[in-house]
C-alpha cells in the first residue's frame, strides 16, 4: 500500500465506501490515516456523512465547510495541502464523480507528482454508462485528462446495492480485463460485502467492506 | 434480476422519460435535481433531441410550452424555488390544454431554502401554485423503480387529458441509489394530436395554442370543459398503497421517502404489538380518498397520522378525507430535516398509549 490514494470513478461506482475502507485499512498498515472528502458534485451520500464513525475509528477526516449542509458550494478546504505538506501520514483523497469530480484533483498536480501514489478507478458494471469496456476506457481518459494524474490501479465493485449478490460480477470480470489490457493497468481488487466476496473463485486480491452509506428507512437505529 | 442495473433516482428519470420518447427537455441547473439535467445534456444529442439549458427556469417553462403545444413530447425539471419561477407559465400551459411532464426534486423551503430533502411543495403542487382553476396531475414515487415507471405514465396521462403531468419526488430520491429495471414501452405508435401546431400541411384549418379568451363565457365553457377532464382523471387515474389498513388502530399517511421511513417504523410498531396500518398516496392530486373510505368502513376507531417532511401539508387533505370520522395527527420535520423511523414510532406510541 501506498501512503497516497487517490480513489475515482464514474459517480456511483461506490467510490466512497471503498474511499472509507481504504482508510481503515492504512489506518491499521500505517499506523494512522487522513481521508479527504473532495466531493465537489454530490449533495448527499459522501464520506462527510461517516465522519463520526471515521473520528471515532482515529482517522482524521477533511472535508469541505460545508458539506453535509443546506449549502452547495464546490468550495475544497485548505486543509487538503496539509496531506501533501506531511509525507510520512497515510492518507486518501475520495475524489467526485466522473470528469467532473477529477476537475477539483487537478490543482493539486504539483503536489501529487512528487511522490509515488496509487490512484484507484473503482467500477460498477451494474451502471449502465461503465457497462462496457468502451465507457470505462473513454471516462478513465476523461479523468486522467482532467485531473493530469495517472490511474494506476481499476476496482471491480460491480454491485446492484441492496440486491447485490455473486452474480453481478458475471461479465464484469471479460470487461474488466480489456480495460486492464488496453489502458496498462492492472485490476487491482475485487471489491464486495464478505458474503458475497467468499462464493467468488477469482485470483483477484480480495477487498471486503463495510457499508457506510444508509438511506433513512434502511435501519431501525 | 437480469436486467436490472444501479441508477441515481436523478438519471433513472431522465433515462425513462428518453424512453417514453421524450426528445425535448428544456431546464436549468439546481441542486439536488441537475443530474436529471446533466444526464439529458449528454443523452440527447446522442438520440437526435434536443436538449436545452434555458437562461433561466421562466425561460425553459415557455419552451416546454412551446414545444409542447407542437405536440412533442416535453419535459422541464427542476427543484422548488426554480419551480416557484416556473409556476406563470404552468398556468399558462395548463390554460392551454398542453401536455408535458415538469420534475420537481423537493429540498427545503421558503425562499432559497436549502439543497437537503423536503416536502414543503405539496400545497403548490396539489392545491395552484400559479392563478386559475387548474390541476396538475402530481406523481409522488416512493423508490427509483416507481420513478421510473410513473415517469412513463405521466407522458401518457398528459397526453390522454392534455394538461400538465408533475413528479414529485423528495431530494432522497433524486439523490439516492437503487436497483432499477427498465420495461420495453413502444413508442413509435403513440396517438396523433390533432391539435398540436404542427404544421397544417395546407391540409387542415390551423390549430392555435392559447390561453387568452376575449368573451368571459368562451372561457367559462372551456374551463367547464377542462373541469369534465378532471373528474374523468379522478375516476380513473388515482393511485395508492394501503397496507393493513382495515384491522388497524393507527394509519399512517406519508408519500414519498417519508413512506418508506414511515414503513420501517410501522415494523418496529408491529413487533412492540401496535396495530398500524399506512396509506401511500401515490397520485397527491387526484388525492386517494377513496382509501380513506375503505379504511373508515372497518367501523373500529382509528387515529390517522400524517408524517410528512413539511409542516402539516397534506394533513390537510387527509382530514377532508376523513372528514370528522377519526381522529387526526401530525409528526413533521422541515427545513431539510428527514425523519427517522425512531421518531415516527415515538408518535405511534404517543397515540397508542405505552404497551
Amino acid at each position: 500500500m501506498k501512503r497516497l490514494n487517490i480513489i475515482t470513478g464514474h459517480y456511483g461506482s461506490g467510490k466512497t465506501e471503498f474511499a472509507i475502507n481504504y482508510a481503515l485499512r492504512l489506518k491499521e498498515v500505517f499506523g494512522s490515516a487522513t481521508i479527504c472528502d473532495m466531493d465537489i458534485v454530490n449533495p448527499y451520500f459522501r464520506t462527510y456523512d461517516a465522519s463520526g464513525f471515521l473520528t471515532q475509528s482515529g482517522i482524521k477526516v477533511i472535508a469541505p465547510e460545508y458539506a453535509g449542509t443546506n449549502l452547495d458550494l464546490p468550495s475544497l478546504p485548505s486543509d487538503i495541502f496539509s496531506v501533501f505538506a506531511d509525507r510520512s501520514a497515510a492518507a486518501v483523497l475520495d475524489v467526485g464523480g466522473d470528469e467532473d469530480g477529477a476537475i477539483a484533483l487537478g490543482q493539486y498536480y504539483p503536489h501529487i507528482k512528487q511522490e509515488d501514489y496509487d490512484m484507484f478507478m473503482v467500477v460498477n458494471t451494474k451502471r449502465p454508462d461503465t457497462a462496457d469496456a468502451e465507457s470505462i476506457i473513454r471516462l478513465a481518459r476523461e479523468i486522467q485528462a482532467v485531473s493530469r494524474c495517472k490511474i494506476t490501479a481499476i476496482v471491480n465493485n460491480a454491485n446492484l446495492s441492496y440486491l447485490s449478490g455473486k452474480d453481478d460480477f458475471i461479465g464484469s470480470f471479460k470487461v474488466l480485463d480489456e480495460v486492464s489490457q488496453k489502458l496498462s493497468v492492472p485490476v487491482k481488487y475485487i471489491a464486495g460485502s464478505p458474503e458475497i466476496l467468499a462464493q467468488l473463485d477469482t485470483e483477484t486480491e480480495k477487498f471486503p467492506m463495510q457499508l457506510f452509506m444508509q438511506l433513512p428507512f434502511d435501519a431501525f437505529a | 434480476m437480469g436486467n436490472k442495473v444501479l441508477m441515481k433516482g436523478n438519471e433513472a428519470l431522465a433515462e425513462a422519460a428518453i424512453r417514453a420518447g421524450c426528445r425535448h427537455f428544456f431546464g436549468y441547473p439546481i441542486t439536488p435535481q441537475t443530474e436529471v439535467s446533466a444526464y439529458m445534456a449528454k443523452k440527447m444529442p446522442k438520440i437526435g433531441g434536443t436538449f436545452l439549458q434555458a437562461e433561466s427556469e421562466v425561460s425553459a417553462i415557455n419552451m416546454v410550452y412551446g414545444a409542447g403545444g407542437a405536440g412533442v413530447r416535453v419535459m422541464t425539471s427542476s427543484s422548488s424555488p426554480g419551480i416557484s419561477l416556473k409556476q406563470e407559465g404552468i398556468s399558462y400551459i395548463a390554460g392551454a390544454d398542453v401536455p408535458c411532464v415538469i420534475v420537481n426534486i423537493v429540498r427545503g423551503g421558503p425562499g432559497l431554502g436549502g439543497i437537503q430533502p423536503a416536502q414543503s411543495d405539496y400545497f403548490q403542487a396539489t392545491k395552484g401554485g400559479g392563478h386559475g382553476d387548474y390541476h396538475l396531475v402530481v406523481l409522488a414515487p416512493s423508490s427509483i423503480q416507481e420513478m421510473v415507471d410513473l415517469t412513463a405514465d405521466a407522458f401518457d396521462i398528459g397526453d390522454k387529458y392534455r394538461c400538465p403531468v408533475m413528479i414529485m419526488g423528495d431530494g432522497m430520491l433524486g439523490q439516492m441509489m437503487e436497483p432499477v429495471e427498465f420495461k420495453d414501452t413502444d413508442v413509435s405508435d403513440l396517438p396523433e394530436k390533432e391539435w398540436a401546431t404542427s404544421g397544417t400541411g395546407m391540409k387542415r384549418k390551423k390549430n392555435i395554442i392559447n390561453s387568452l379568451f376575449i368573451e368571459a363565457s368562451e372561457l367559462e365553457d372551456l374551463v367547464l370543459e377542462r373541469q369534465q377532464r378532471y373528474d374523468e382523471i379522478i375516476k380513473n387515474e388515482v393511485r395508492y398503497e394501503a397496507i393493513d389498513t382495515e384491522g388497524a388502530d393507527i394509519i399512517l399517511v406519508a408519500y414519498g421517502t417519508t413512506a418508506r421511513i414511515a414503513k420501517t417504523a410501522m415494523a418496529k410498531a408491529k413487533e412492540l404489538g401496535y396495530k398500524v396500518g399506512i396509506i401511500r398516496p401515490i397520485t397527491l392530486w387526484p388525492f386517494p380518498f377513496e382509501a380513506f373510505e375503505k379504511a373508515l368502513s372497518s367501523g373500529t376507531k382509528k387515529t390517522f397520522l400524517s408524517v410528512e417532511m413539511s409542516m402539516g401539508q397534506m394533513v390537510e387533505d387527509v382530514r377532508l378525507a376523513v372528514n370528522g370520522r377519526a381522529d387526526v395527527e401530525f409528526f413533521g420535520r422541515t427545513g431539510g430535516i428527514v425523519p427517522t423511523p425512531k421518531e415516527i414510532l415515538a408518535k405511534i406510541v404517543e397515540i397508542g398509549g405505552a404497551k
